[in-house]
């Protein structure tokens, strides 16, 4: 009862602001309910006991990386960046990648119909206070079976870094001269 | 009976605990975050001789309530060509994330909102990090330069300082092994000392960076009243203006709860495994009997009879709360509450010492420039808290190779200062660096060097 309470909540938030979120005209509008989607998305992550992902969507989506999307978009008039760059063919692409997600979503709902017992498969069902501690879980398999994607992935955040300092003290010089 | 009443009624049966006592701090941090303010009033005056706040009450003991009233009555500005809906939001944003954060914090060993989460001082962390994004968008809200300046000093120094913080708790974290804020406090009782003394470099690089995070001089540039107008908050008045207020100072608390929970042992009595050392227990009702023996000192030198009625009441008020803290001691069957109540006031208690340190280095050291505090936190704080890290990992990994505890945490503490010496003197050289290039660019200017 209560878990449906919650999810249904939850879910409808989380919809009602991402249309809102594409429909604002004004981006900081779009990227206030942007935030209200994402932290609606974690609400979800918690019900589903899923105690880690819930805070890492936080402090990253929310904390981290919409922070500087506000950032960017104080900074840059976007009325004149537009009239510079125009990108036209962001419809089709846009309307390309909708289709694709929706038929991937479908594909989805299809497979797990063809599952047995109704609805989504389930592995396994455990009472939600006899789950295995969340973080801890995520830790051993991150840094046991997936230890290799996860370096790479490390590499290439830290190429990203160095990139983006190289490019930061270049341009710095070039006024300079 | 309707099931959906039934289902409510269950769910008010399993949490009322909680319930009840995230009202509780709902309702009772507005009024400890005035009389936070008070006492920092008070410790100013003192420590410049004067005497602060008198008027209101005896010793101005309601002022707080005055200046309350004083914002909730002032005109409600909002600017022509701001943006409403943001301008609206973004102290409510800073408020709510310093309440929310305040949910998973454990006060004593069962005063807890979310009581089994298992991520409690990444969610204590996290949410209040959150207060930021009331700070950039009430900045961009408001349509002024000021504020918009200010916001981006403020951003820039919460983001920085916020790595270094994350770092020195990481340090704590290893010693722990968890994440769980009642199972942190728990490996404290089992090791036997507070993680202060196992990783003291983590908590003074804590302690700076979480200066830094509340704005709180030396680190104030946001706000800097004697130099600024007031950074993100230029067009904030009254009410509004009094939320981010309310945000900050509950900031204050929320980084002093995480500090005493990480470092200095939470709800844990002093040496909590020494039992020759228990006659602790009965601390707090001796220490709130004796301030209410001191405030009936004080009645009788009050100048005004209502004033010496006042003080009376504050003596009596004391003696109720002393008599609250003996009485479960004495009677049995109340015998389930004392570890709460006894764990609360050590809480507090250790959280009341940490901010009267705030208070302590706002007044004592002058304000650093706005470069100063990015060097600081980038080219010493974040390496530092980097090697740090590496460090209580060594001593960790010593001991359990058979090492003493003690000798393999001085090596590594040793080691820790050696590279804080270093990076301190690399800047050094740094300064000294650029003020000779000054002198080059600008012969005989008299400012430069």
């Amino acid at each position: 009862m209560l878990d449906s309470v919650l999810f249904y909540f939850f879910g409808g938030v989380a919809v009602l602001s991402a249309v809102l979120m594409v429909t604002r005209r004004n981006a900081m509008h779009s990227a206030v309910f942007l935030i209200t989607t994402l932290m609606a998305t974690a609400g979800i992550f918690l019900q589903l006991r899923a105690e880690f992902l819930f805070i890492a969507q936080i402090i990253l989506y929310v904390g981290g990386i919409m922070v500087l999307f506000i950032f960017v978009i104080m900074l840059v008039r976007l009325d004149v960046a537009l009239h510079h760059v125009r990108f036209r063919m962001q419809k089709m692409v846009a309307v390309l990648v909708a289709l694709a997600l929706g038929f991937e979503v479908l594909a989805i709902l299809y497979a797990a119909r063809r599952l047995p017992g109704q609805g989504l498969f389930i592995s396994e069902i455990t009472p939600p206070d006899k789950l295995p501690p969340n973080s801890e879980e995520l830790a051993k398999s991150l840094f046991s079976a997936y230890l290799l994607p996860f370096e790479i992935a490390s590499v290439l955040l830290l190429v990203a870094m160095v990139g983006a300092v190289v490019m930061a003290k270049s341009k710095k010089g070039a006024e300079e001269q | 009976m309707n099931p959906t009443l039934e289902a409510l009624l269950h769910f008010l049966a399993t949490w009322w605990v909680e319930l009840l006592w995230g009202v509780v701090i709902v309702a009772v941090v507005p009024l400890v975050a005035g009389y936070v303010v008070l006492v920092e009033r008070k410790l100013m005056a003192d420590m410049q001789a004067r005497l602060g706040p008198m008027r209101v009450g005896p010793h101005g003991l309601l002022q707080p309530i005055a200046d309350a009233v004083e914002l909730l009555i002032k005109e409600d500005i909002i600017p022509d060509n701001a943006d409403q809906l943001i301008f609206w939001l973004a102290p409510v944003i800073s408020m709510v994330a310093a309440l929310t954060s305040m949910g998973a914090i454990a006060f004593g060993p069962t005063l807890q909102v979310a009581r089994d989460i298992n991520i409690g001082i990444l969610f204590v962390a996290g949410v209040s990090s959150l207060g930021l994004l009331g700070i950039v968008l009430g900045g961009w809200a408001s349509n002024s330069h000021y504020s918009i300046i200010g916001a981006m000093r403020s951003t820039a120094q919460l983001v920085s300082y916020e790595t270094a913080a994350g770092l020195a708790m990481v340090s704590a974290l290893l010693l722990s092994g968890t994440l769980s804020i009642r199972a942190i406090v728990d490996a404290q009782r089992q090791s036997g000392v507070w993680f202060v003394f196992l990783a003291p470099m983590a908590f003074f690089i804590y302690l700076v960076a979480s200066i830094a995070e509340t704005n709180r001089a030396p680190f104030d540039l946001p706000e800097a009243e004697s130099e600024l107008v007031a950074g993100y908050m230029t067009e904030y008045s009254g009410f509004r203006w009094s939320l981010y207020f309310l945000g900050e100072y509950a900031n204050m608390i929320v980084v002093a709860s995480v500090a005493t929970t990480l470092f200095l042992g939470g709800w844990l009595r002093p040496f909590p495994n020494v039992t020759w050392l228990s006659w602790l227990e009965y601390a707090p009702a001796v220490l709130m009997a004796l301030a209410g023996g001191y405030s009936i000192y004080r009645a009788g030198k009050q100048p005004v009879a209502v004033q010496t009625g006042f003080m009376w009441a504050v003596a009596l008020a004391c003696f109720a709360v002393a008599v609250l803290f003996a009485v479960p001691r004495f009677v049995a069957p109340l015998n389930f509450v004392l570890p709460g109540l006894n764990g609360a006031f050590w809480f507090l208690l250790k959280v009341s010492a940490y901010l009267y340190v705030f208070m302590w280095l706002r007044f004592t050291l002058p304000r650093y420039r706005f470069d100063q505090l990015m060097h600081l936190g980038w080219y010493i704080l974040i390496p530092l808290a980097i090697v740090n890290v590496v460090a209580v990992g060594v001593a960790m990994l010593l001991e359990n190779a058979g090492w003493n505890r003690w000798v393999g945490l001085m090596v590594t503490t040793a080691f820790t200062l050696g590279t804080a010496l270093y990076l301190v003197h690399l800047q050094d050289k740094r300064n000294a660096r650029a003020s000779s290039a000054k002198t080059d660019v600008l012969p005989g200017n008299s400012y430069a060097g």
